[in-house]
């Protein structure tokens, strides 16, 4: 919550013209993304900007990850040259877990495999609240690729710790297995998953990972369970529609709906800027020298 | 520590708990040896009558078991001797109570033909502490395709041919080598998963999805059990589950025993000691396959060996190194070393009242050694002087660094267990003698 309020904070400075901030003055913020990603990394590094740190993008297809260089080698690389935040994204599950033991600066976990990536859901979560002013009692439906979603399984444990109702809404072999206990409901068609919904969040069909047949075709799959007006008319008339980029159009998403009245979806990235902020920031005021220290 | 070759001595091991499951006998007594074989056992081998010039040693508060016989060791020899040699990996056995390693074919070059049988004999004989024999490779090349040359594998020493880490996918390919081995005397060891549902790094469950881990589910194992025991049904040859993990395999093989089937099944002291929640924040010592299952799997193959319908235990050790296992969850390799700690965490369950001792000793020692028709895992006369001395109530701390395999991946590190073995004894020459 105190995230939030920060965060809501930063997204006023960032809409003046200057943007500038100094909490950071001196501090070195480096990028390690050893899976491609556009929106994410330039957050951050922006986010970073604003606040005055230094901020280094290691792009790890030129670097000596692709001469056989282990994980462990490259993050005790980096982490003899003394940055205070780490910002890292990787492929497997668990990764950034098992470089935060071994490095000695604040590592923020920018999205590891099928596991986390907690700033989206932050952000979604601010997003969420600066639009209905509150989040307990909402039902919010995640809808879609949920079996290889990081994005959602953040978003289901912080909306359900925030005291929305979390459902999610997908075909079988899409969803990952003990997902009941995850503490959500379980839909799987639209029409019931997205009745009287507050928030239909959307995920990305994550074709390159669909080795093994999890779904017969993407037409078929947009014929369910693509996000198109019809289906969305399932939803209270308010409903908010939101996805965490970048979006398949005409497969999980139509057109019409992304960029239609109910859609925030431009304003999810405004907000990952501001709360990447607000997460660099706290992190900030817990070291030699940050205000609470 | 280690005695010199000492061939035409006579030893008595007196006063001990004496636990013979192959003989039914468990109580106290001695044991009398002499050239590396074993003369007399039980109550009746004193002092009195060990005869002339005997070197005699009091065993008062240690148990003495038959050498344990361990059907499921990896070694890096040959081909990655720098995570072990026979020879390193000997150690940990002495260390472990463990007088025979039955050594994996899945080394490179493989063991597919006789003269990497011979080789793997005669390093052994050259530089190991303990006995050595492999398991040669059902197909060449491990590759599920063509079958290797059993009969000559089997005359040049291989007690049995498994793939190793892999199933033999192929039906027909299996009904065949099931059958042509079946001729030849020989045992056919099979990994029991299904690779094309298996596709995952663990349990399959909500533990994995926490994790955003790819699961294996159980039905794997299971699928590949069956079908399995229908050529067996088929071909009534010899067939033995390398290692099974879950609770449902367990049922598949009672049944299986029931109808008389020739069947037998392992299961590795991991599984009967820790479960998925183990691994905890992606610890990948405790990446095995086949996986840690649930806490109910756990609970009901302890029950499963207890019974009987689990014959043998096995460490199922697997020695990886920093490069293989210091690295995210689904990209390091599988496995776990165990040789050292097999007996102590298997005496864990002892203590617990989940297991008694003298099945405990049977399932690491005298059924294997009967399954692979070995002379040793039993005390009797005639038998070779294969034993270990251990103290039930001596506890002690696992610390990689005091461990004698060379690859330290232990899932036990910096555990507590109770009980250990204090010397083993092989071919009648103390191989390992416990001092701190």
């Amino acid at each position: 919550m105190r995230l939030l309020d920060l965060a809501d904070a930063y997204v006023e400075i960032g809409r003046q013209i200057d943007k500038r901030e100094t909490r950071l003055q001196g501090r070195t913020q480096v990028n390690l993304f050893f899976e491609a990603s556009t929106r994410t990394q330039s957050s951050f590094e922006i986010a970073g900007k604003r606040l005055g740190a230094d901020v280094m993008n290691m792009a790890i297809s030129t670097s000596a990850v692709s001469k056989g260089e282990t994980l462990l080698d490259t993050a005790m690389t980096i982490n003899a040259m003394h940055p205070d935040f780490l910002v890292v994204r990787h492929q497997s599950s668990g990764a950034v877990e098992l470089l935060a033991q071994k490095v000695s600066c604040a590592v923020i976990n920018a999205g590891d495999g099928q596991h986390e990536h907690p700033t989206q859901a932050l952000l979604d979560a601010l997003t969420i609240r600066r639009r209905k002013h509150h989040i307990e009692g909402l039902i919010v439906a995640i809808c879609g690729d949920v079996l290889h979603s990081r994005v959602a399984r953040s978003n289901i444990h912080l909306l359900n710790k925030l005291g929305a109702r979390v459902r999610v809404v997908a075909p079988s072999t899409l969803l990952p297995s003990g997902i009941g206990n995850f503490g959500v409901e379980v839909h799987r068609n639209m029409a019931d998953g997205l009745h009287n919904a507050d928030v239909v969040m959307m995920l990305r069909l994550q074709l390159e990972r669909m080795a093994g047949a999890f779904i017969p075709s993407s037409r078929e799959y947009y014929r369910f369970f693509g996000l198109d007006e019809a289906k969305l008319g399932a939803a209270k008339h308010d409903a908010l529609v939101m996805h965490p980029g970048p979006m398949n159009r005409g497969i999980e998403i139509d057109s019409n709906v992304a960029d239609g009245a109910q859609s925030v979806i431009r304003e999810q990235v405004e907000m990952g800027v501001a709360v990447r902020m607000a997460v660099l920031d706290a992190l900030s005021r817990n070291m030699p020298g940050g205000g609470n220290a | 520590m280690i005695a010199a070759r000492q061939t035409s001595q006579r030893k008595a091991y007196l006063n001990a708990h004496i636990v013979a499951p192959a003989q039914g006998f468990d109580g106290r007594g001695g044991v009398l040896i002499e050239d590396g074989w074993i003369l007399a056992v039980g109550p009746n081998v004193t002092r009195e009558n060990a005869g002339v010039g005997a070197v005699t040693f009091d065993c008062a508060g240690l148990t003495l078991f038959p050498g344990l016989v361990d059907m499921r060791v990896f070694t890096g020899e040959p081909g990655n001797e720098y995570r072990e040699t026979l020879a390193s990996a000997s150690e940990a056995a002495a260390a472990g109570g463990v007088t025979t390693m039955i050594v994996m074919p899945n080394t490179q070059p493989v063991i597919d033909d006789a003269a990497i049988v011979d080789f793997i004999l005669r390093r052994a004989r050259d530089t190991a502490l303990v006995r050595v024999a492999p398991m040669a490779a059902i197909t060449k090349g491990l590759a599920g395709e063509l079958m290797s040359e059993i009969g000559a594998l089997k005359e040049a020493g291989a007690v049995a041919v498994t793939d190793a880490v892999k199933a033999v996918v192929n039906a027909n390919v299996f009904r065949r080598a099931l059958a042509y081995a079946k001729d030849f005397g020989m045992l056919v060891v099979q990994h029991v998963e299904e690779p094309t549902l298996s596709t995952g790094v663990m349990n399959a469950g909500e533990m994995a999805s926490r994790l955003g881990l790819s699961g294996m589910p159980s039905a794997a194992e299971t699928i590949m059990l069956e079908r399995d025991l229908r050529l067996v049904e088929m071909t009534g040859a010899p067939y033995h589950a390398s290692q099974i993990s879950c609770a449902a395999s367990l049922e598949v093989v009672r049944a299986a025993k029931a109808k008389g089937l020739p069947v037998t099944c392992g299961v590795s002291i991991h599984h009967l000691t820790l479960n998925e929640t183990d691994i905890g924040a992606y610890r990948t010592f405790f990446k095995l396959s086949p996986p840690l299952r649930t806490e109910d799997d756990r609970s009901a193959l302890v029950g499963g060996v207890s019974d009987g319908t689990i014959d043998v235990i096995v460490s199922s050790h697997d020695p990886q190194s920093a490069d293989t296992k210091r690295l995210p969850f689904a990209e390091a390799a599988f496995g776990a070393v165990g040789l050292e700690t097999m007996f102590s965490a298997g005496l864990g369950l002892y203590h617990q009242g989940d297991l008694p001792l003298a099945r405990l000793v049977d399932a690491m020692s005298s059924k294997p050694a009967a399954i692979l028709g070995l002379e040793s895992g039993r005390l009797a006369p005639g038998a070779p002087a294969d034993f270990a001395l251990a103290d039930l109530n001596r506890s002690w701390k696992v610390e990689d660094r005091l461990m004698r395999s060379r690859s330290k991946n232990t899932p036990h590190e910096h555990r507590t267990l109770e009980g250990r073995v204090v010397e083993t004894v092989v071919a009648g020459r103390t191989v390992y003698a416990y001092s701190h």
